[in-house]
């Protein structure tokens, strides 16, 4: 028999139905899995309990024939930055490592309301700020093709656990690549979607205008299945979109003949690693080969991404951490009064990252910067949305590399400067800026044997055509390499 | 623009951070790279280009004037690190 | 002009007002939780209002309307396009760490007050009218070493509506107040009550020699929580500064607290004036916008404001400007004559309602909503002087009955038998047998000492128990004078 861990949710869904299966079966193997995976630390909070019992509710609902769906009785985990009620959400920090919610988030509850199956908590850099999940108050996750290299992050966790089978999928956010880099650090597939797809209700924020919340999972059509029900309309979020949830599995026809797919030439970047480099020439030649136009175009303002990104987020989040002040719900230090109440809190409270970015973003808000720092980025913003416009009319979709390396080891991250960390992002920050979707799968192996993804970029709302293309690279591409942590 | 201690030091107590003098020289540092490495972005021309503040376009979705919320006193304080009767507690403010 | 008299010069005093109105909704601005005042303890309060993590703001479209409404009633541009940006400080009752405001976009722009002083009729420039989030409140007295913090009006809508610093004195900040409070009282945007701090004033000083032009250093009060409190606050923070001047100080540009137990403004803590708000456009909402057809649809449905109904009492019901001043200034008030003048002489119910019936309620501490007097019946009282049922004199005992009974006056002359004698035989009776026991006076008048006749009228009235009608008396007794 198959190994249970090795399913997607495709096959699991049709071994359910056909009950050669039970929810509670395949709850049970993966729990014994993340018990057997500890090692890996990618969960900050287990929920046995609470798996077992949504999982027998699963059953008795199917014993009815009253299933609530393809996601029905599947286990997944969730970042944890997603609000579940009663369950300690603790957005990898210490400033909120008791705090359990008293609401739910709601993607969390759509997931919950199809019958899903929640396993956990995973982890994620501290409040989703890093790229690595080595900034976690709950240490690093350790990448499973390779427990000295990092998973990525921040969604590094969920990505981890979705590579070595302890999970089927998870929950993960992306506010300027942290759903696509680590999908593409641990061989899995995920997809940012367009910004104001998904609600950000009881999500912990990051930066506003930028996170979005994304499913990561081992196929395309599995991250169709779980975006269905992620995504919609939200009365209590302000941004996000008011327009129908398609179908998006209906799309994965596999065919793309005539499909224009356009190759920023700014993306090639001098002396990119060369791995990356041949996985992507790869990934243009499969889909040249599956019919589709490749057509080279310009993002002129590519190279401004990341500094805007790193200026609007910071910003964005300096504002929104002042929450965390030690008065209702995080941990306190006592101090003298209250001013050195919030210091002592929020300094013990809060890792190095989170200050350095915070800092970042007092800077450029402060009386003197704003114009030149704050203004100056948002302004540089529309000229790189403008640049994905353009394209746009002329393309359906953009083919790009979704990280400039393969994972990268702890030890050598630790010795990097943050500005040399936050290039990792270069390929990942421009569609987050612009707010496009843009989805991460495994197209190839390094010389190493570490995965290596490439994004498929689309317009606005348009998921079904990087759903589409991306399942016909998956396809073509046939990656089913699996982590050795799993294969041991 | 040069960062110096004086700035990081106003900058913390905006941001109420406290830190220990031996970590200030270090985020001197980490940030002072970071902003010689934005100001790329004086490069660009952005003469008569709007900001742009969200992507999402359209207008402010309201709600209704109607009371659906707010009677949840223990749900409040349930991780409340100081309580008393409901309230939350902190040392004495003085105006 | 008012000014302040120096050693070395007079002073004029430049003055500006920022006043927050709590705006009266249901619900909160950003959330659902309810925003009546009152309730124990953090019971008024969402997630989103204790700022817990991922919790969003959502406008509540009444708090816009309440916004253009009074935007409406201020004269003012309706901006078309808001939005909202965030002000960012850490305080015990702000719990997301900043507030919700709009600096960069308000909806409201310039607009204007009259304001009516012993100086004249002056309109006031409003600067702009912002709606922002209150706070909660923190509460010092119930332990030495704590503060308590309830976030019942944590996130309840407020408009803050800057004027320009238009006024000169004391008397001018205190009218545009006043004038203020009955415009949103009189729109229902706020219900204006400062001492609950519904409505709230910071006040923007400076002074400056007469005939200098450019503005000097201002100094901002905060928080002086009524009329007559604002007006003192100006006063001696002027008073304040020219005295600084006039040693040759400077003004520090700060905020400052008044302190009304001793009569004395004083600084803020040095910190909070070191505070650097870092403004920026708030990304969890959308700009607000706002059609032509929206706006107009709420100008149609404005209730008359003060302004235009004082215009229509002098105007169509023939009152003074002062008395139409006092009898628009209070929206319950005005519609209290409203009623009592229905099909009445209005400027007869007008000293009715200014003379002895406010004579009553402020002996009495009474708002006119509990007058037990009703307009109903008050009008009629002044009907019945009119048709010459009573005499003038004989109504001030009837109000008498009507306070003590609560009745309406016909029953109480009916009751106690005062209906006016208006038989002229009867009279004639009587004015002979005044006149016949008073014959000395009635030659002095024959004689040209007109003053003599009130004092006989006053017989006259004396000798009917004061039923004799006046008019007619007074006819007669000239009639008879005469023959």
């Amino acid at each position: 028999m198959t190994n249970l861990t090795d399913l997607t949710i495709g096959e699991a869904t049709q071994k359910l139905a056909n009950k050669e299966i039970s929810s509670v079966e395949l709850t049970k193997v993966h729990l014994v899995e993340m018990e057997n995976a500890r090692v890996l630390n990618a969960f900050i909070t287990e929920t046995p309990e609470r798996a077992l019992a949504d999982a027998e509710k699963s059953d008795a609902r199917r014993a009815k024939g009253e299933t609530l769906g393809a996601l029905d009785g599947i286990p997944i985990a969730n970042k944890d930055l997603y609000c579940t009620k009663g369950i300690r959400t603790t957005a990898a920090s210490k400033i909120l490592s008791k705090f359990i919610p008293p609401y739910e988030s709601t993607v969390s509850q759509k997931l919950i309301d199809a019958g899903t199956v929640m396993l956990g908590k995973v982890n994620t850099d501290q409040f989703a700020m890093g790229g690595s999940t080595m900034t976690s108050y709950f240490g690093t996750t350790k990448n499973p093709w390779n427990l000295d290299l990092v998973p990525g992050g921040s969604s590094g966790g969920s990505a981890a656990a979705v590579a070595a089978g302890l999970c089927m999928a998870a929950t993960g956010s992306d506010t300027g690549g942290s759903i696509r880099q680590p999908a593409s650090f641990c061989g899995i597939t995920g997809i940012k979607p367009t910004y104001g797809r998904c609600s950000r209700y009881g999500i912990v924020a990051f930066a506003s205008s930028l996170d979005q919340a994304g499913p990561m999972a081992r196929s395309v059509a599995d991250c169709a299945l779980m975006l269905g029900v992620m995504a919609g309309y939200d009365e209590k979020d302000s941004t996000v979109a008011n327009v129908p949830v398609p179908d998006f599995t209906k799309v994965l026809t596999g065919d793309i003949r005539g499909k224009k797919i356009g190759i920023p030439k700014e993306y090639r970047l001098d002396g990119l690693n060369q791995d990356v480099q041949a996985t992507w020439d790869k990934g243009i030649q499969l889909l040249k080969d599956a019919g589709a136009e490749i057509v080279e175009v310009s993002l002129p303002h590519t190279k401004y991404a990341l500094p805007v990104y790193y200026i609007v987020a910071c910003a964005e989040a300096s504002s929104n951490l002042s929450r965390y002040d030690g008065v209702r719900y995080t941990t306190r230090v006592e101090g003298k009064n209250l001013d050195e109440l919030y210091e002592n809190s929020r300094t013990d409270g809060f890792g190095d990252e989170v200050v350095r970015r915070i800092l970042l973003g007092t800077f450029v808000l402060s009386a003197g910067f704003y114009d030149a720092y704050y203004t100056r980025a948002q302004r540089v913003r529309r000229l790189i949305y403008n640049d994905f416009m353009e394209v746009f009319k002329v393309v359906d979709a953009l083919l790009v590399p979704a990280a400039p390396t393969p994972a990268l080891s702890e030890a050598e991250m630790k010795t990097m400067k943050p500005i040399d960390i936050y290039a990792g992002d270069v390929f990942t920050t421009p569609a987050s800026l612009a707010g496009v979707p843009s989805l991460s799968l495994p197209v190839g192996l390094s010389q190493n044997g570490l995965p290596i993804g490439l994004q498929v970029i689309g317009k606005h709302f348009d998921e079904n055509t990087v759903f589409q293309v991306a399942d016909v690279l998956e396809k073509a591409a046939n990656f089913n390499q699996k982590p050795h942590h799993v294969k041991g | 623009m040069a960062l110096d201690q004086r700035t990081i030091q106003n900058l913390s107590w905006l941001a109420r951070l406290k830190l220990p003098v031996e970590r200030e020289g270090k985020i001197l540092n980490d940030l002072q790279s970071i902003l010689d490495w934005v100001e790329q972005l004086k490069e660009v021309n952005i003469e008569g280009v709007e900001p742009l503040i969200s992507v999402t376009e359209g207008i402010a979705p309201m709600r209704e004037d109607k009371v659906t919320e707010g009677d949840q006193q223990a749900d409040l304080m349930a991780n409340a690190p100081e309580s008393v009767q409901g309230f939350y507690v902190v040392p004495k403010v003085v105006e | 002009m008012y000014t302040i008299k120096g050693k070395t010069t007079d002073w004029e005093l430049v003055i500006g007002l920022e006043v927050h109105c709590e705006i009266l909704s249901n619900a909160k601005v950003f959330s659902g939780a309810s925003a009546v005042f009152g309730g124990e303890q953090n019971t008024h309060v969402s997630f989103i209002d204790a700022g817990f993590p991922g919790m969003l703001p959502k406008v509540n479209e009444k708090c816009i309307e309440q916004c253009v409404k009074t935007g409406l009633g201020l004269n003012a541009r309706i901006n078309k396009y808001s939005r909202f940006d965030r002000k960012n400080y850490f305080y015990a009752d702000l719990p997301q760490g900043y507030q919700i405001s709009q600096l960069y976009h308000p909806i409201v722009g310039e607009g204007f007050i009259e304001v009516t002083t012993s100086e004249g009729t002056r309109k006031i420039g409003v600067e702009r009218l912002h709606l922002e989030q209150d706070a909660g409140k923190s509460i010092h007295d119930m332990s030495p070493t704590k503060t308590f913090i309830d976030l019942n009006r944590a996130g309840v809508g407020l408009m803050e509506i800057v004027s320009k610093p238009d006024m000169h004195s004391p008397e001018e900040a205190g009218e545009y107040l006043r004038q203020l409070r009955a415009i949103v009282r009189a729109l229902g945007t706020c219900d204006g009550n400062m001492d609950e701090g519904s409505m709230r004033c910071d006040v923007n000083v400076s002074v400056r020699p007469v005939g200098e032009t450019g503005f000097r250093t201002r100094t901002e009060t905060k928080n002086v929580n009524s009329v007559r409190f604002v007006m003192h606050a100006i006063e001696v923070e002027a008073n304040r500064q020219v005295e600084i001047y006039e040693n040759g100080g400077t003004i520090k540009q700060e905020t400052r607290l008044y302190d009304s137990d001793n009569g004395e403004t004083r600084p803020m803590r040095g910190k909070e004036n070191a505070n650097d708000y870092r403004y920026f456009p708030d990304p969890d909402l959308l700009p607000v916008v706002l059609t032509d057809e929206y706006i107009e649809n709420i100008r149609k449905n404005l209730p008359e404001l003060p302004e235009a109904k004082k215009a229509r009492y002098i105007s169509e019901l023939g009152l003074t400007p002062y008395d139409a001043s006092v009898l628009t200034a209070d929206r319950e008030i005005a519609a209290y004559f409203e009623t009592a003048a229905k099909g009445q002489d209005a400027k007869k119910v007008a000293n009715w309602v200014m003379g002895d019936l406010f004579a009553y309620l402020n002996k009495e501490c009474l708002p006119i909503a509990k007058s037990p007097v009703s307009a109903e019946n008050l009008g009629a009282l002044v009907g019945l002087i009119g048709n010459n049922t009573i005499s003038g004199k004989i109504a001030k005992d009837v109000f008498q009955f009507m306070i003590e009974t609560g009745k309406d006056p016909a029953t109480i002359v009916e009751e106690k038998g005062l209906k006016q004698n208006t038989d002229t035989g009867a009279i004639e009776k009587i004015v002979d047998e005044v006149m016949a026991a008073n014959p000395e006076q009635v030659a002095e008048i024959k004689a040209g000492k007109d003053k003599l006749k009130g004092w006989l009228v006053g017989q006259i009235m004396k000798a009917s128990h004061g039923k004799a009608n006046p008019a007619l008396a007074n006819q007669i007794l000239n009639k008879k004078l005469g023959g």
